[in-house]
């Protein structure tokens, strides 16, 4: 269980994230939507130690994350934040197997290296695993990393806007792959969205921020609705069910 | 693994041949024209090489590692004021004991004394900047190149204040070159840089993982902080031992990290680092050798391994290696 208490993170003057008390599904797809700047990459860097929090506590399993040892919350959480730089000149396998680092300090076991190659295999890597990470496109890089974090397997996996600079081909399995790490392997797992029509189809749960704040928890589809949208976006946004989905359209 | 197995071999390899290279250049760095008085010759060319050898050692594992943690292949240690701060406290040392004083000193003392005000001020650097949390390892350069040119002025300005007789006495200190290696200072040095070694092996493979950046590594369940601290006061034992050896050396470092990343392209410290050791043996053994032996020590190793170093450095700016 992820629990934030009365969390809030300031930059000077300006709160960021304004005293958020929630608490996630111990379970399943968890999508934070809300407009920019909403502190919803802010929420999840605090939960995840990248930023210490200005007040409040994080607990993860019970584990409050600004004192808790670095190695033992990294095999039960991975975070993934946006525009990864590496300096260094890796393979993707390299990459991969990085994911593995919490488990075997750098020497991989033959366990290991079964984990690297089911994850390169789950996200369609094989082909460029031995191509290195600064010859390949953003969305190739964006999946060598998320396929890095799922070879990590914490229970709790954070992805700060993973479909950032994916088609729409590679958008989708990604998805589907969330999806099944959820569904077959009971993880938690946690995304940062901005495309609406994805949270509504692959969630169970939504969380949307609005100036630092919670707004809204529940459902897709008790979110995709046009009153709750516009109280979030301030924007009129049509809702569709398509195939029993609800699709949200907003481009008028 | 199969698909990388051969671009491990090609790492050992070329580790394989740059220290083949380094082996070769003390070999003849120790019997070239020695006209067989090898009972005179061995020993002195043996402190000169025992001097190299250290020298390289620290330059290229200090800049490695400082560009692992600063994750920027511009930047090596000088530019925090590593080398300006030994500097100053050479020079503040004389200017409040005076030379007499100074040269009565147990060398090894007062070694041991600079190298812990050293990693004292990289710990407070460190601590003091990233109490504040956030991605501060910017802020932290800056405040490092502030530092550099206050603790230059300040030296220089002590430096002007001195009777010209102490200024010679310092000059020779710090203009100390591979020629003139002072015993002592030569066995504390190596105990230091041994010392600094055991540190810095067991953080061999979170060096790995920092060149991920700082978010990636903390994810993997590095301890930023105390890995970067650690490693930072590693790199002040070094530096402290490289300058009080020879003196600032702003750019070799710099050449022979780059060369060794670009040579053994490999993301693991167990390759780069020692290829960066060999790379500095080779530049600095032989540009001695052909300094002696060409030009009939008619130029200064330190001049052309700056040139050369100042030049990979415009080379890297104008590739936009530095974000």
């Amino acid at each position: 269980m992820i629990e934030a208490r009365n969390v809030s993170r300031r930059y000077g003057d300006t709160l960021v994230v304004d005293d958020v008390t929630l608490k996630l599904p111990e379970q399943g797809v968890t999508s934070i939507i809300g407009p920019n700047g909403a502190g919803k990459s802010t929420l999840l860097s605090m939960v995840s130690r990248l930023l210490p929090l200005s007040s409040g506590t994080v607990l993860v399993d019970g584990m409050d994350v600004a004192h808790t040892p670095g190695d033992a919350l990294a095999r039960r959480l991975a975070i993934l934040r946006q525009d990864n730089a590496v300096t260094s000149r890796l393979t993707v396998r390299d990459l991969v197997t990085f994911g593995r680092y919490p488990h075997s300090r750098g020497r991989p076991t033959v366990e290991d290296r079964a984990f690297v190659e089911g994850a390169l295999h789950h996200l369609g890597l094989e082909s460029i695993a031995h191509r290195f990470l600064d010859e390949l496109s953003g969305g190739q890089r964006q999946r060598a990393f998320v396929a890095m974090v799922l070879c990590q397997d914490t229970h709790y996996v954070l992805l700060d806007e993973p479909l950032n600079s994916l088609d729409m081909k590679h958008a989708v399995s990604m998805m589907k792959e969330l999806r099944r790490a959820a569904d077959t392997l009971g993880k938690c797992v946690v995304l940062v969205l901005h495309d609406l029509n994805y949270a509504s189809c692959y969630s169970d749960h939504v969380i949307a921020m609005r100036g630092g704040r919670v707004a809204f928890q529940g459902t897709p589809e008790e979110l995709m609705r046009p009153a709750v949208l516009r109280d979030i976006y301030d924007l009129d946004i049509d809702i569709h069910v398509l195939d029993g989905k609800r699709i949200a359209v907003h481009y008028r | 693994m199969s698909a990388s197995a051969p671009s491990l071999e090609g790492h050992e390899r070329r580790l394989l041949l740059l220290g083949s290279l380094a082996v070769f250049c003390v070999l003849v760095f120790m019997t070239v024209d020695a006209g067989g008085q090898w009972d005179f010759v061995l020993p002195f060319r043996a402190r000169k090489v025992a001097t190299v050898l250290l020298v390289g050692y620290a330059i290229a594992v200090s800049t490695v590692l400082f560009q692992t943690v600063t994750e920027n292949r511009v930047l090596t240690p000088a530019i925090m004021g590593f080398d300006t701060l030994y500097v100053l406290l050479q020079t503040c040392l004389l200017f409040f004991l005076g030379s007499h004083m100074v040269a009565a000193l147990d060398v090894r003392l007062l070694f041991a004394v600079e190298v812990t005000v050293m990693v004292l001020f990289s710990a407070v650097l460190h601590r003091w900047l990233f109490e504040g949390g956030g991605r501060s390892i910017h802020l932290l350069l800056l405040t490092g190149v502030v530092l550099g040119v206050l603790f230059r002025s300040l030296s220089s300005f002590l430096q002007r204040v001195i009777a010209p007789g102490e200024f010679a006495f310092l000059e020779d200190r710090f203009f100390a070159s591979f020629n003139n290696p002072d015993p002592d200072l030569l066995v504390v040095s190596a105990f230091m840089t041994v010392g600094a070694s055991v540190l810095g092996l067991r953080l061999l493979h979170a060096c790995d993982v920092l060149g991920l950046g700082r978010d990636v590594a903390i994810s993997l369940g590095v301890d930023h902080r105390r890995t970067v601290s650690r490693l930072l006061a590693v790199v002040a034992v070094l530096v402290s031992v490289s300058t009080a050896l020879v003196g600032p050396v702003t750019f070799f470092g710099l050449l022979v990290a780059n060369l060794a990343h670009g040579l053994v392209r490999s993301h693991r410290h167990v390759h780069v680092l020692p290829a960066a050791v060999f790379l500095a043996v080779i530049g600095l053994l032989g540009g001695q050798l052909v300094l002696e032996r060409v030009f009939s020590f008619g130029a200064n190793l330190r001049v052309i391994i700056e040139f050369l170093g100042g030049l990979m450095f415009i080379t890297l700016l104008m590739r936009g290696a530095l974000r």
